[in-house]
C-alpha cells in the first residue's frame, strides 16, 4: 500500500484522488492551502452574484472524504525533500509520501503595471480573491477590468450583477478574438454593451494610480484616458503555479514538464491540471490547457498509472464551453480564430443576433473539423462522433437535428441553417425536410 | 420604471395590509332566531342559552370574544349533559353487588335494576348499554371483577363516544356552530360592502404586483437566468422577510383548516364572487380556491417574465395556470351551480384522498350518468392516465404541468426553490417518508372501501372513520397545507411533493422503472458548478450525475426543467427517448486514455 500525496484539491487533484480510491486501498492524502474541501472554481462567480452560497459549490458533501478514506490536509506545502520523500508544511508538520502529485493550478498574470499591487487591485482565481473582492466592492462607484478573456467577462458580469458600473479594457480589437472567430466575437461585443458594460476594445492598461488613502483611485489607459475607479480587476490570463516545483528541482518551462504518463523528470513525482505542461502534446491539443476538463481527464488518467496500470494520457477531440453573460458557447473539435489554409468555415447567425453556428470543414475532403455554437446547445456525443469519424459536412448539415440539445419547445433553427448552408456552399446536396418531434413522440 | 415598481409595491402592501386589517374590522351580534337556525335543534339551543344567555343579542367587538363565548356555552352545556347522561361506576357497582353466587351469566335484562325506564336519563343509559354492550349478552363470568371490567369498558366507550354526539354538541357540530354563527353575527363595513373590500383587498395587490413585475421585463436586462442576489435576499434565503412570510402562511393554513370561524370576514368578502359563480355564499374552501388561483395567475405572470428566454418554462406555466383556473376553480363551481357534484377533473387519488369516501361515492352514484362518468374518469386517471402518460413523458406531465399543488409550487413557490435540502440524508428521509404516506393512503382508502361495502367500520385495530380522520388532519391538512405551503420560504417549494404526496410516490415509481423520460447529461461538458443542484426544488443532487456523465433518472424529478435552464454549460436536457440506454453508463466523453467509469 503506497502513500499517494496530492498537492492541490482542485478538479485535477481531487479527480485523481477519487480514481485512485476506486482502484484500490492506497493511502491518499490531499493537501491544499486554499479551502478545506474541494469546491468548484468555475462557480466562484455565482457565489458573488448570489446565485449560490459557498457550500453549494462543493461537489461532494463533507462526509464524502472520510467515507472514501481520502485524508484532507488544510495547509500549505512550503518545501519538498525528494530524497527523503517528505513534504514540509507551513504549520511545521511533515508528511512523507511514496508518490507525489503536483496539482497546484494557476495564478493570475500580472504584467508589471505600475500600481498593480495597490489595495483595490486584484485578480480572480482563488476563494480568497473572492473574499477580497467582496471587501473591495463594498463601496465602489466604478470598477475597471483589464483583460478580455473568460475570467474577465465573468468578473464584469459579477460586478454588473451588483449594479457596479464596469469599464472593461480589452487589448484586442474584438473580445477574445485570439480564440473566437470574428462573427462570434462581434456577437459577444454587442452583448457586453447590451449589458451596459463600458467595453473598451483595443485599449490597454498603462498605469494604476493611488488616491490619498493609498488605494487604487484611477487607471490610465493606453490612449491616455484617466478613468476614476475604486476596484481594478486584473484578468489578463493565468500562468501555471510552478514556484514550489521549481524550488526542488522539477524541470519546468511555462508549466511543470511532464511526459506522456504525466510524470515529471523526477521519479514518483507527477503533475496534472493547470500546472502541467506536456512535453509532447498531441497534434490537436496544446501543451498547457488551463481548463476544467483537462484537469479532470489528467486526474482520471494518472490515477491508473499511480495504481500500477501505466496509462498514457491521450485526450480525445477537443471540447469546451463557456457562458458570456446570457449567451452560451460550446465548441467541439478545432475552430481557430482564423480558419487555416484549406479549411472552409460556414457561419450562420440568427436574425436576432444571439444565436449562431459555425462549422469548419476540410475544403478538399468535406470532412467536418470542428464547430462553435452560440446560444444553441449541441450534443457532445454526436459531434464527438462526427468529428472522430471524419463525417462529411453535407451529412452533418442534413442530420443536424441529431445534435440539437436545446430544451423542448425551443425554436429550432436547423431549416434556416440548412438554407444558409445551401446558399454559401451550393455544391453540396442539402435536403429540405424534417420537423423535430413534439415531446419526442409525435 | 423604478417609480412604477415602487408605486406597485406600495399598492401591494396597502392592499395586503387592508386584507390583514379586515380580520379585525367587524363587530359581532347574533339574534336568538339566527342562533336557533345555526344549532338547528330547539332543545340544544335552549340548553346552551340557559347557562350562557349572553351568546345572543349581545354585541362583541372581536371575533375572539364572540367565539369564546359560544365555546364556553357549548362546553357548559356539554358538561351538564355529561352529568345527566354519563354512566357511573357507582351504578355498575350497584349492579354487581346484587349478583347471586357464581358463575355469573350476564343478561341485558339485569340492566333493568340500575336503569329502569323511568326518566330520560335512565332510558338513554339503558338504550346505550343495549347498543354498545349487546355482545355481553349470555356471557359467563367466574368472578365479579371480570364482569365489572367488561361492563366498565362498555360504559367508558359510551361516555367517550356515545353521549356528546347524541345529546350534546360534538366537536364537528361545535366547529360548524362557531363558524356559521360568527358569519351570521358579523356586521360592519365588510358585511355591508363586501364588493368594495373585495376590490381594495384583491385588486390593489394584483395591480400593485403587476406594476412591480411587468417593468422587470426591461429593468432586469436581456432575457436570461435571473438569479442575481437570491442568496443575499431577506426573502429568498430564510432572512427576516422569509421567516415572516412563512409564519403568515403557517398561521393562515392553521386558521383555514382548524379555526375557520376566525376568517369569516375574509369569506364574506368573496361572497359576491361566489354568488356570481354558483348563486350561493362562499365557504372557506371557496375563499382558499380563489386566493390560490389568484396566486398562481399573478405569480405565473412573474414566471413569464423571469423565464422569458425559455419556452419550456413558459409553456408549462401557461399549463398550470390554465388547469388551476379552469379545472380546479371554475368548472367545479359551475358544476355546483348546475346542481351537479363538485368535481375536479384533474385531481387524482391518492392526492385526492377522499375520492373513495362513502359520501363522495354516494354523491357521484346518485348523480346520474354524469356522476358515473366522473367516477369512471377518476378511476381511469388512476389506472390508465398515470402509467401511460408517465411512460411517455415522465411524471412531469402531472407534477409540473397539471397539478394544483405543483402549480402553486411552480409559481408562488418559485422564488424559494433553492431552499430544498440536497443532502443524501434528506434523500433517505424522503424515500422513507413519501412511501410511508403512500402506504398510509392505500390502507386508509382500503379501510374506507371495506366499510363502504361491508358496513363494518372496525378494522381490527382501529376503525375506518378514525383512520380517515387522522389521515385528513395530519396528511391532508397538516402536511399538504400547513407544512407543504407554509414552509415554502423555509424549506423550499416542494416539501409536500417531495416528502408527502402519495400520488407523487406512485407517479415516481412508474417514472423510475418504466418510462422514456430522463434528463440527459451532455457528454463531458459539466463543470460541477452546482447551479443545477441548487435550483432543483426536489433536492436532487443533479450535479452528482452530471459531473460523472450519467443521465438523471430519479423517481422524484418533477421535470420542472429548471436544472436545465440554469445550467451555464448546456449540460442538461429533459428528454423522452427510447428506454434503452436511459440510465446510461457513467462515462465522460473526451478522454481517450481510458474508458473511465467516473
Ligand atoms: C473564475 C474562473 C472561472 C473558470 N471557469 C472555467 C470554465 O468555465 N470552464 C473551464 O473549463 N475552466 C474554467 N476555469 C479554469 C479552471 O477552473 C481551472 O482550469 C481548473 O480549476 C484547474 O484545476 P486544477 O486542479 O489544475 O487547479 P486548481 O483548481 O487551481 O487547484 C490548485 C489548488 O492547489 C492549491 N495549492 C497550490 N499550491 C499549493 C501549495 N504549495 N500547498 C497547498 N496547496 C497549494 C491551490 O491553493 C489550489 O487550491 C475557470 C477558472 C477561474 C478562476
Ligand atoms: S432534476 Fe431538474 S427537472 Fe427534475 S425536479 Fe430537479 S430541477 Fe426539476
Ligand atoms: S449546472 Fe450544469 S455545469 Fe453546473 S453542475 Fe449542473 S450540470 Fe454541471
Amino acid at each position: 500500500m503506497a502513500h499517494i500525496v496530492i498537492i492541490g484539491n482542485g478538479i485535477a487533484g481531487i479527480t485523481c484522488a477519487r480514481h485512485v480510491r476506486k482502484q484500490g486501498g492506497d493511502q491518499i492524502t490531499v493537501i491544499s492551502g486554499e479551502t478545506e474541501h474541494f469546491f468548484s472554481r468555475t462557480a466562484l462567480m455565482y457565489i458573488y452574484m448570489g446565485h449560490m452560497k459557498y457550500e453549494h459549490t462543493k461537489p461532494y458533501e463533507d462526509w464524502f472524504w472520510e467515507k472514501n478514506k481520502i485524508d484532507l490536509v488544510f495547509d500549505f506545502v512550503t518545501g519538498i525533500e525528494t530524497g527523503a520523500k517528505s513534504l514540509q508544511l507551513k504549520s511545521g508538520k511533515k508528511i512523507k509520501y511514496d508518490k507525489l502529485v503536483l496539482a497546484t493550478g494557476s495564478q493570475p498574470n500580472k504584467f508589471g503595471w505600475p500600481g498593480q499591487d495597490l489595495p483595490g487591485v486584484q485578480g480572480l482565481y482563488s476563494y480568497q480573491d473572492l473574499e477580497t473582492l467582496e471587501k473591495n466592492t463594498g463601496n465602489c462607484k466604478r470598477a475597471v477590468i483589464v483583460g478580455g478573456g473568460l475570467i474577465g467577462i465573468e468578473l464584469a458580469e459579477m460586478l454588473a450583477s451588483r449594479k457596479i458600473p464596469v469599464t472593461f479594457l480589452v487589448r484586442e480589437k474584438s473580445f477574445w478574438d485570439l480564440v473566437l472567430p470574428a462573427e462570434e466575437s462581434a456577437m459577444i461585443n454587442r452583448h457586453i454593451v447590451e449589458h451596459h458594460i463600458d467595453l473598451r476594445l483595443d485599449t490597454e492598461l498603462k498605469e494604476i494610480k493611488a488616491g490619498p488613502d493609498g488605494k487604487a483611485s484611477a487607471i490610465i489607459t493606453s490612449t491616455g484616458e484617466e478613468i476614476p475607479c475604486q476596484v481594478v480587476g486584473l484578468t489578463a490570463g493565468v500562468h501555471a503555479n510552478i514556484d514550489l516545483a521549481k524550488s526542488f528541482g522539477v524541470e519546468t518551462k511555462r508549466g511543470i514538464l511532464v511526459d506522456d504518463h504525466l510524470q515529471t523528470n523526477l521519479p514518483d513525482v507527477y503533475a496534472i491540471g493547470d500546472c502541467a505542461e506536456l512535453r509532447n502534446p498531441l497534434p490537436h491539443r496544446k501543451a498547457i490547457e488551463q481548463v476544467w476538463y483537462t484537469g479532470r481527464m489528467m486526474g482520471e488518467t494518472l490515477a491508473l498509472t499511480l495504481t500500477d496500470k501505466p496509462t498514457r494520457y491521450v485526450p480525445g477531440i477537443w471540447f469546451n464551453s463557456a457562458k458570456f453573460l446570457d449567451i452560451e458557447y460550446q465548441t467541439y473539435g478545432s475552430v481557430p480564430a482564423i480558419a487555416s489554409e484549406g479549411v472552409d468555415s460556414f457561419w450562420w447567425e440568427h436574425a436576432a443576433g444571439k444565436k449562431g453556428i459555425r462549422i469548419n470543414f476540410d475544403q478538399a475532403t468535406g470532412t467536418v473539423l470542428g464547430m462553435n455554437a452560440m446560444g444553441i446547445r449541441q450534443r457532445h456525443e454526436v459531434w464527438d462522433g462526427w468529428i472522430r469519424q471524419k463525417t462529411k459536412v453535407d451529412r452533418v448539415i442534413n442530420e443536424l437535428e441529431k445534435a440539437n440539445f436545446d430544451p423542448e419547445f425551443f425554436d429550432t433553427c436547423e431549416q434556416e441553417i440548412r438554407a444558409a448552408f445551401s446558399t454559401q456552399f451550393p455544391y453540396f446536396e442539402i435536403e429540405k425536410k424534417r420537423k423535430k418531434k413534439l415531446f419526442g413522440i409525435f | 420604471m423604478r417609480a412604477i415598481q415602487l408605486t406597485g409595491l406600495a399598492l401591494f402592501i396597502l392592499g395586503f395590509g387592508l386584507f390583514l386589517a379586515s380580520f379585525f374590522m367587524a363587530d359581532y351580534k347574533i339574534s336568538r332566531s339566527d342562533f336557533d337556525k345555526v344549532v338547528a335543534h330547539e332543545g340544544k339551543t335552549q340548553g346552551i342559552l340557559t347557562f350562557t344567555p349572553e351568546i345572543v343579542d349581545t354585541e362583541y367587538s372581536t371575533n375572539f370574544g364572540f367565539v369564546g363565548t359560544i365555546q364556553k356555552g357549548i362546553n357548559t352545556y356539554n358538561r351538564q349533559q355529561m352529568m345527566l347522561f354519563a354512566l357511573k361506576e357507582s351504578e355498575i357497582n350497584l349492579l354487581i353487588s346484587e349478583l347471586g353466587p357464581p358463575p355469573y351469566t350476564f343478561s341485558l335484562e339485569m340492566l333493568n335494576y340500575i336503569y329502569p325506564k323511568i326518566n330520560t336519563s335512565t332510558i338513554f343509559k339503558r338504550r346505550k348499554m343495549e347498543e354498545y354492550g349487546n355482545w355481553l349478552e349470555g356471557r359467563k363470568y367466574d368472578s365479579r371483577e371480570a364482569l365489572k371490567k367488561d361492563l366498565m369498558s362498555v360504559a367508558n366507550t359510551i361516555n367517550d363516544y356515545g353521549i356528546i354526539s347524541e345529546v350534546g354538541i360534538d366537536r364537528y357540530k361545535a366547529r360548524d356552530i362557531r363558524y356559521e354563527a360568527t358569519k351570521l353575527a358579523s356586521h360592519g363595513p365588510i358585511k355591508s360592502s363586501p364588493g368594495l373590500f373585495l376590490a381594495l383587498c384583491y385588486l390593489l395587490p394584483i395591480i400593485g404586483a403587476m406594476m412591480y413585475l411587468l417593468p422587470k421585463n426591461k429593468l432586469d436586462g436581456p432575457a436570461g437566468i435571473k438569479n442575481n442576489g437570491i442568496f443575499h435576499s431577506a426573502l429568498k434565503n430564510k432572512g427576516w422577510l422569509g421567516i415572516m412570510l412563512g409564519s403568515f402562511l403557517i398561521v393562515f393554513y392553521i386558521i383555514l383548516y382548524f379555526f375557520p370561524e376566525y376568517m369569516t370576514e375574509w369569506i364574506i368578502m368573496v361572497d359576491p364572487v361566489s354568488q356570481l359563480l354558483k348563486n350561493s355564499d362562499a365557504s372557506r374552501f371557496f375563499l382558499y380556491g380563489f386566493i390560490y388561483t389568484l396566486c398562481i395567475l399573478v405569480m405565473g405572470v412573474r414566471m413569464f417574465i423571469k423565464y422569458r428566454h425559455s419556452k419550456y418554462q413558459i409553456m408549462r406555466t401557461i399549463s398550470v395556470m390554465f388547469f388551476q383556473t379552469a379545472f380546479a376553480f371554475l368548472i367545479p363551481e359551475i358544476l355546483l351551480r348546475l346542481n351537479q357534484p363538485y368535481f375536479d377533473f384533474k385531481n387524482i387519488w391518492p392526492l385526492d384522498y377522499d375520492f373513495f369516501f362513502d359520501n363522495e361515492l354516494n354523491q357521484l352514484i346518485s348523480s346520474g350518468s354524469l356522476g358515473i362518468f366522473m367516477l369512471g374518469w377518476g378511476i381511469a386517471l388512476i389506472i390508465i392516465a398515470v402509467p401511460v402518460f408517465v411512460y411517455f413523458f415522465g411524471k412531469r406531465w402531472y407534477c409540473s404541468w397539471v397539478c394544483g399543488c405543483g402549480g402553486l409550487a411552480e409559481t408562488l413557490g418559485d422564488p424559494f426553490r433553492q431552499l430544498s435540502d440536497k443532502s443524501l440524508k434528506a434523500w433517505k428521509i424522503e424515500r422513507w417518508m413519501i412511501h410511508a404516506v403512500l402506504a398510509f393512503s392505500v390502507v386508509m382508502t382500503g379501510g374506507v372501501l371495506y366499510t363502504y361495502w361491508s358496513g363494518n367500520s372496525w378494522l381490527g385495530v382501529i376503525d375506518s372513520y378514525t383512520l380517515r380522520e387522522v389521515y385528513g388532519v395530519y396528511i391532508g391538512a397538516g402536511f399538504a397545507g400547513v407544512v407543504g405551503t407554509g414552509f415554502y420560504p423555509l424549506m423550499g417549494n416542494r416539501v409536500w411533493c417531495r416528502f408527502g404526496c402519495p400520488l407523487a410516490a406512485y407517479l415516481g415509481i412508474v417514472q423510475r422503472f418504466k418510462s422514456r423520460f430522463r434528463i440527459t447529461t451532455n457528454g463531458g461538458q459539466c463543470i460541477s458548478c452546482g447551479n443545477c443542484s441548487t435550483y432543483c426544488e426536489m433536492g436532487i443532487d443533479v450535479r452528482w450525475y452530471a459531473q460523472r456523465g450519467q443521465n438523471i433518472v430519479r423517481s422524484s424529478c418533477v421535470g420542472c426543467g429548471v436544472c436545465s435552464s440554469v445550467c451555464p454549460r448546456g449540460v442538461l436536457n429533459l428528454e423522452n427517448r427510447d428506454e434503452e440506454g436511459r440510465f446510461g453508463q457513467p462515462i465522460l466523453i473526451g478522454n481517450d486514455s481510458i474508458k473511465v467509469e467516473a
